[in-house]
């Protein structure tokens, strides 16, 4: 096994999951040093990371490479909605644009050894038509035509066309499940932060999650160990919706789901949740990833499964028990106790 | 009960509709019913009939319905206590009552019988309950689904099982049936059939238009249902379920009531490939009844396509009888599973040999149709 890394760059520290995940990555003992790259600087403290203002949609990016004899790369600056980036060009161009010129900085420069790629299980699209569980060779059943989930299509693609002209460097590319936690803010969990919550009338999607927390050590994990290849990353087990709105305690309210897209975009224009085609189709068909090769080839155990990442999410939301269980809950406690003894586990 | 104080409603106790004048409306003279209506309807009834509301006393409830009979002999039996009798249950009562309600539900048992049925009611109403990867709600489907098919599967249709010991205990297996009926009733009683003799739950593959459609697609994962292509297929059959699989698919349920028990095409063949892959075994089951339980007579090719369906089935009973003709007329059925076909003698590459994968469907679709033919001969008529 190569030796730790000594020089890791980290793309996309403004945001909060980057500036996170470079702070704790630079408190690793066994790292040398950790230069954090973005366009804005980060809000928050950001610990012994070097934060080095540029904008990876220029070459400077190669420049900073070269001169910091950087020798891993953990790109995380590919972007969900449009909205934190003022729009749909802005977010399309820092997504592809920027990584094409950070993967042409990397196959300049010699000194790379690991390049670790945060993508998403978007890349699986979501439809009637899709498998139970997508495994990280099945394609998506329609190609995406638009949107975040284009746009990392695109980058994976660019990301292979690298592995390929740099057969030296380990590539890892991780799908991601969606990342839920008290901190995270995405268009999922603005989603499961409204007051009351819009689902598409009839369908009940399979849900997967990966606490945030699973991120990073996913993430610190590829950086030490040299395991090339993709990956789909997600905590054990499936939920569905109906579940999910139940264990936050709020009213779900059904929608047709021609209904649900006006929702979308009045919610979005009141900036309480930002909705994107791709997450419509999530939310009306689910989606599945098989995590069967990140245990065995990657070697790295979620310490959160899906149902706990949920939890640990929705006990940070507060859920008040509703009327009607505070009757069931009352019921259940007059009834005497040798009769609840009797109660089976399940 | 004299010194009870009156309690006026609303206008101080003065008739008409609150304008404060004493003459009462005209809409309520006419409802009065004409004759003297101030005579009668004083506007403060007469303490006697009000005490006992006041009185905090557990029997008031009893007295309610005497006293409004007794107080004053021309007064209607509206009064203001008349009103609101649930004041007078003391919660001692309700309890009781509820018990009696309960033991009459759940039986002599009926405190733990409540209490597991109010674990889950909570469970439900809290989303602590498991799903599995396709989605499969165990619990929704042992009591709710399969719970709402037994009537129907017993009673309507008087399903009667043969050849359930073909059907392997545990460990995966692919159950390939013919497919009839219009609507996919063959399907939900075959899960019945399944769950009721062997206790496992029989996994349907179904087309992507199940999962298109709203409510049908929950419902379907729910019950165990995933979408019929091979990566499922196998992953099922791999994690040692019952899979069931209907390869006619829509050309069998939406064929037309003069070519019934005529299987139709199997398909391409790619459930026999999954199985030989999987190396499980093929039991292939014949079902008589569900082709006359909604005869399709007639179709309407134009809606279906406006409606995005493959077909829109006129049967003697449907549309003419509106919702009524949903009812599925009550044919008797049988199920036939056949001799279980053994795939784990193949080896490896034999499943991507199209001419073996033909005749291992050539096959399972004879064997199929001898058994229904055989089956046909059996009946003594459609409805017997």
């Amino acid at each position: 096994m190569a030796p730790g890394p000594k020089v890791v760059l980290v793309t996309g520290v403004s945001r909060d999951l980057g500036r996170r995940f470079a702070r704790r990555l630079a408190a690793e003992p066994g790292v040398g040093r950790v230069i954090g790259v973005d366009a804005v600087p980060p809000r928050d403290d950001i610990g012994d990371v070097t934060f080095v203002r540029a904008d990876i949609r220029n070459p400077v990016i190669a420049k900073v490479i070269a001169k910091e004899d950087v020798d891993t790369v953990v790109h995380m600056s590919v972007i969900a909605t449009p909205g934190s980036a003022g729009g749909r060009g802005t977010m399309k161009e820092l997504n592809v644009i920027g990584t094409m010129q950070l993967l042409a900085a990397c196959q300049k420069a010699g000194s790379i050894r690991r390049l670790v790629v945060k993508s998403t299980s978007t890349v699986y699209g979501a439809s009637s038509r899709d498998p139970a569980m997508f495994t990280e060779e099945m394609q998506p059943r329609r190609q995406p035509s638009s949107g975040y989930a284009k746009d990392v299509a695109e980058i994976e693609g660019y990301v292979r066309g690298f592995a390929r002209r740099r057969p030296d460097v380990t590539v890892t590319t991780l799908r991601l499940a969606n990342v839920l936690g008290p901190h995270v803010t995405s268009p999922i969990t603005s989603y499961f932060r409204l007051p009351v919550i819009p689902t598409v009338l009839g369908f009940d999607p399979r849900m997967q999650f990966v606490h945030e927390a699973d991120l990073m050590r996913v993430l610190t994990h590829c950086v030490h160990h040299e395991v090339g290849g993709t990956f789909n990353v997600a905590g054990d087990g499936v939920m569905l919706l109906s579940q999910a709105v139940r264990r936050l305690r709020k009213p779900a309210v059904p929608l047709v789901r021609p209904a649900v897209g006006g929702v979308a975009a009045v919610l979005k224009s009141a900036r309480m949740a930002d909705f994107s085609p791709e997450q419509l189709g999530f939310l009306t068909f689910g989606r599945g990833i098989d995590t069967t090769r990140m245990h065995t080839e990657l070697g790295f155990e979620p310490s959160f499964s899906t149902e706990q990442a949920f939890a640990d999410f929705a006990a940070a939301t507060g859920p008040v028990a509703s009327p009607v269980e505070r009757i069931v809950d009352g019921l259940a406690a007059s009834l005497s106790d040798p009769a609840r003894a009797g109660v089976p586990g399940g | 009960m004299g010194d009870a104080e009156i309690i006026p409603i609303g206008t101080g106790g003065r008739p008409g509709r609150g304008t404060g004048s004493t003459r009462p409306s005209r809409a309520s003279r006419t409802l009065a019913g004409g004759a003297k209506p101030a005579a009668h309807r004083t506007p403060q009834p007469p303490p006697a009939t009000v005490g006992p509301d006041r009185k905090p006393e557990p029997a008031a409830v009893h007295d309610l319905g005497g006293s409004a009979t007794r107080g004053g002999p021309g007064r209607p039996a509206t009064t203001t206590r008349g009103r609101a009798p649930g004041a007078g249950i003391t919660p001692g009562e309700w309890l009781s009552a509820f018990q009696t309600g309960a033991a009459q539900v759940f039986g002599d048992q009926w405190e733990p019988q409540l209490a597991r049925f109010l674990a889950f009611l909570r469970r439900r109403l809290t989303g602590e309950y498991d799903v599995d990867e396709y989605g499969f709600d165990q619990e929704v489907a042992e009591r709710l689904l399969l719970a709402c098919l037994r009537p129907i599967a017993e009673k309507w249709f008087r399903i009667e099982a043969r050849g359930i010991d073909n059907l392997p205990a545990d460990g995966g297996a692919l159950v390939v049936s013919n497919h009839s009926g219009t609507l996919p009733v063959d399907g939900l009683m075959t899960m019945f059939t399944i769950h009721e003799h062997t206790g496992r739950f029989l996994r349907p593959l179904g087309a992507d238009l199940v999962f298109r459609m709203p409510v049908v697609s929950s419902l379907a994962r729910k019950g165990g249902a995933t979408l019929a292509c091979t990566e499922d297929a196998e992953r099922m059959l791999a994690g040692g379920e019952l899979v069931g699989v209907w390869p006619e698919g829509f050309k069998g349920i939406g064929k037309p009531f003069r070519e019934r028990y005529k299987l139709q095409r199997f398909g391409r063949g790619g459930f026999v490939a999954s199985a030989v892959r999987t190396g499980v075994p093929i039991v292939p089951l014949s079902v008589i009844g569900a082709e006359e339980i909604y005869p399709l007579v007639g179709n309407l090719p134009s809606l279906a396509r406006l409606l995005g369906v493959p077909y829109v089935p006129i049967t003697p009973l449907f549309p003419w009888l509106g919702p009524l003709g949903l009812v599925p007329l009550p044919s008797k059925w049988l199920l036939e599973f056949g001799e279980p076909i053994r795939t784990d003698a193949y080896d490896a590459g034999a499943a991507d040999d199209p001419m073996l994968v033909f005749n291992v469907t050539d096959q399972v679709r004879e064997t199929i149709q001898q058994s229904l033919y055989s089956l046909l001969m059996q009946r003594e008529s459609v409805w017997r």
